[in-house]
């Protein structure tokens, strides 16, 4: 089979089209999209699909609540909106419908109806200041009835993004600034390259099964998004020191895959887990006290979380810099645990 | 200020103050292209009327909110370039200690709100404003800025509603530029002009030439003393154009070439230039005056700003609570 190199942005355009064109009760809706010479969303996602697609791409005001009010009401009626929303940090316009409506409706008719709905939602800190940098993750974590998945890669972003179409519950899809293409007109400050070879034909990524990024054998980092690229580079950081890490993409946050976290851990015996958000209630804190629950006799170390700190994102470079975590910090919490023991 | 506004002496501090807006934008746009500045930027090319205009209607204790695009209606109500240039350099002198960056510029001391870069969210906001001027007996008057396109989202019915009912002493300006980011407002809404949808909450709405300074200006002199006296609040919609891209990195491919042209043909400064030429108690000297005084402005603030300290990395976790 023939493979093409692709960016995040690129394939999930591609993804998008093929489900449109697989299923035609598939439509976007979301702003600056379908408009002729306009942006294709906030990051070019959905570029030129108006060609191809026309009125199913529906460009709507300025109104966040509005459009996944709106995208939850067709769902209900058997269509399958993919949402999208220009920075995840609007989801906050956007919460009663997502947390009082899209998360319960299927609960509250006692499983009667079926929200297949995605939405799509980029994150990341990124020069932009407080209000276009929040990582959504954790307000979403504890909220019963949205699926939550985070691709890092171009495969992964275009595999999951079909999954969440085909799912047929309400899934939310967390991209990162910085990883949707780092040359042409994405390249950002800091954009990382998460292209990849993306195959000819249909693919998908299952929801809730992680993957394992680089094996190892002495300590275990869990990261998504940009920060599974930082645990990487750590990962390189700390071999050369000859220490043998482990790093875990889960990929997905709602279901999580406990059972491949469990087993690296049952092998290394710690953990450092990696947010880009802050440190306070955040997955770190869910993944160490279900290993303090459930793998208390294999951790040889406390679990270690490298965050942000508890504040809003800052805007000026050094500030921001010294926010979000870096390879280097998180191979220093790894050291700091081969150290404990 | 009301019985001096149209004075020779009025017009060039307008005119002054646009064309500071102008240079100080195109002077940003120039760091930003060098790649010396961080960040993101909505900047103000084309709508510096709308800004100028409200604001000289504003006295200084007065209070706005601001947007996504806010260093015209910072310039205009009084900051200094100085301290905004230095903010977007990120500097620890900036308005907001480079905390902010240019979505949350402001100072309240100088009746400016830190932006709000979340599009309507201002606007709640500007309410909540006035009913502490009124509540408090204070003839102060809040002002909220928004784009067309946040008429559309439910804070702008929620704050109207809210000012409606209350008649709080509050003036909701939209500088309707006719597109929000790549979307033409047609596409977006059905009425014609922006300043209809007042009549949904029983105020007054006015459309006024957004590239007008003085037009601009008794517009909003009007809506500002009806406020200040108890009369309730006014929907101000200006038409305007913005002719620069919505953001740093817009190639504008969704604006026609026809009416760019126009909108170009029709910007402000050159507008108010030529009227104040013809009226003839201005001449050319005093505006080329005026445009030099900017200029050593403008570079003195990006001097300043480029030499001014950065904050210390762990001045992040500076400023959370009181
Ligand atoms: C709640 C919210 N939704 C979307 C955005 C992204 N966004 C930033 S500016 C903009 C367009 C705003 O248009 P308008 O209100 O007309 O102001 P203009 O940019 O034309 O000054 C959009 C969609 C945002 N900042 N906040
Ligand atoms: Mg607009």
């Amino acid at each position: 089979m023939n493979a093409r190199h692709l960016g995040i942005a690129e394939a999930l355009r591609e993804g998008i089209a093929e489900e449109m064109r697989r299923d035609a009760r598939v439509f976007c809706i979301g702003e600056d999209i379908g408009i002729p010479g306009g942006w294709g969303g906030a990051f070019t996602v959905t570029l030129g699909l108006e060609k191809e697609f026309g009125e199913r791409l529906v460009n709507t005001p300025i109104s966040e609540a509005g459009l996944t009010g709106a995208a939850l009401g067709a769902a209900l009626m058997g269509m399958r909106p993919i949402a999208d929303v220009q920075y995840a940090d609007f989801l906050f316009c956007a919460m009663d419908q997502m947390a009082n409506q899209v998360a319960k409706m299927r609960y509250m008719s006692g499983g009667r109806l079926q929200v297949a709905m995605v939405m799509r939602a980029p994150v990341g800190v990124t020069g932009r200041g407080s209000q276009h940098a929040q990582m959504m993750e954790p307000y979403f974590l504890p909220l019963p009835g949205i699926k939550i998945v985070c691709p890092s890669t171009a495969y992964d972003a275009k595999g999951l993004l079909k999954s969440a179409v085909r799912d047929g519950n309400p899934v939310l899809m967390f991209e990162h600034k910085l990883l949707y293409g780092s040359k042409g007109p994405r390249t950002e400050t800091g954009a990382i390259d998460a292209s990849s070879d993306i195959p000819e034909g249909d693919y998908t990524v299952p929801i809730g099964k992680g993957v394992i990024r680089r094996a190892g054998s002495e300590v275990t980092i869990i990261a998504t998004l940009l920060m599974a690229h930082r645990a990487q580079e750590a990962a390189l950081i700390l071999e050369r020191e000859g220490i043998s890490a482990e790093v875990i993409d889960p990929r997905s946050l709602v279901p999580f895959d406990w059972e491949l976290v469990k087993e690296s851990v049952a092998k290394t015996g710690r953990v450092v887990t990696v947010e880009e958000s802050p440190r306070r209630g955040g997955l770190g804190a869910e993944i160490a006290a279900t290993l303090v629950e459930d793998m208390i006799d294999f951790l040889v170390a406390p679990v270690k979380r490298v965050a942000a700190p508890d504040t809003p994102a800052p805007f000026s470079p050094p500030m921001e810099k010294f926010y979000i975590p870096d390879a280097e910090r998180i191979a220093q919490a790894a050291r700091d645990l081969m150290e404990i023991s | 200020m009301t019985k001096q506004a149209r004075d020779p002496a009025w017009q060039l501090k307008q005119y002054r103050t646009m064309v500071l807006i102008r240079q100080f934008e195109e002077r940003v746009k120039y760091l930003f292209l060098e790649g010396v500045m961080p960040g993101t930027i909505h900047q103000y090319q084309g709508q510096e009327a709308c800004a100028v205009g409200v604001c000289a209607a504003l006295d200084a204790h007065d209070v706005i909110t601001s947007t996504h695009r806010p260093h015209g209606h910072c310039i205009a109500k009084g900051l200094d370039v100085g301290s905004m240039m230095a903010e977007l350099f990120g500097k620890a002198t900036g308005c907001c200690k480079g905390k902010g960056g240019s979505m949350h510029m402001g100072d309240l001391s100088k009746g400016i709100v830190p932006a709000v870069a979340i599009v309507g969210g201002g606007l709640p906001i500007a309410t909540g404003i006035a009913l502490s001027f009124k509540m408090n007996k204070e003839k102060r008057v809040a002002v909220a800025f928004m784009g067309d396109g946040a008429t559309n989202e439910g804070a702008f019915h929620e704050a109207l509603n809210m000012a409606s009912v209350w008649d709080l002493p509050a003036v909701f300006v939209v500088e309707n530029n006719m597109y929000g980011a790549s979307t033409p407002v047609k596409m977006v809404m059905k009425v014609e002009h922006i300043a209809q949808r007042a009549s949904a909450y029983g105020i007054e709405g006015r459309t006024v030439d957004g590239n007008d300074v003085e037009a601009v200006f008794d517009a909003a002199r009007e809506a500002v003393e009806k406020a200040r006296s108890g009369g309730g609040p006014t929907l101000l919609e200006l038409e305007t154009y913005r002719i620069t891209g919505h953001s740093r990195r817009d190639p504008c491919l969704y604006q026609p070439e026809e009416e760019r042209k126009r909108a170009v043909a029709n910007e402000p400064i050159g507008r108010y230039a030529k009227k104040l030429l013809a009226e003839g108690r201005l001449g050319e000297k005093d505006l080329e005056a005026a445009r030099e005084s900017v200029k050593a402005e403008v570079e003195a603030a990006v001097e300043k700003a480029q030499r001014d300290p950065l904050p210390r990395p762990e001045d992040a976790l500076e400023d959370m609570w009181v």
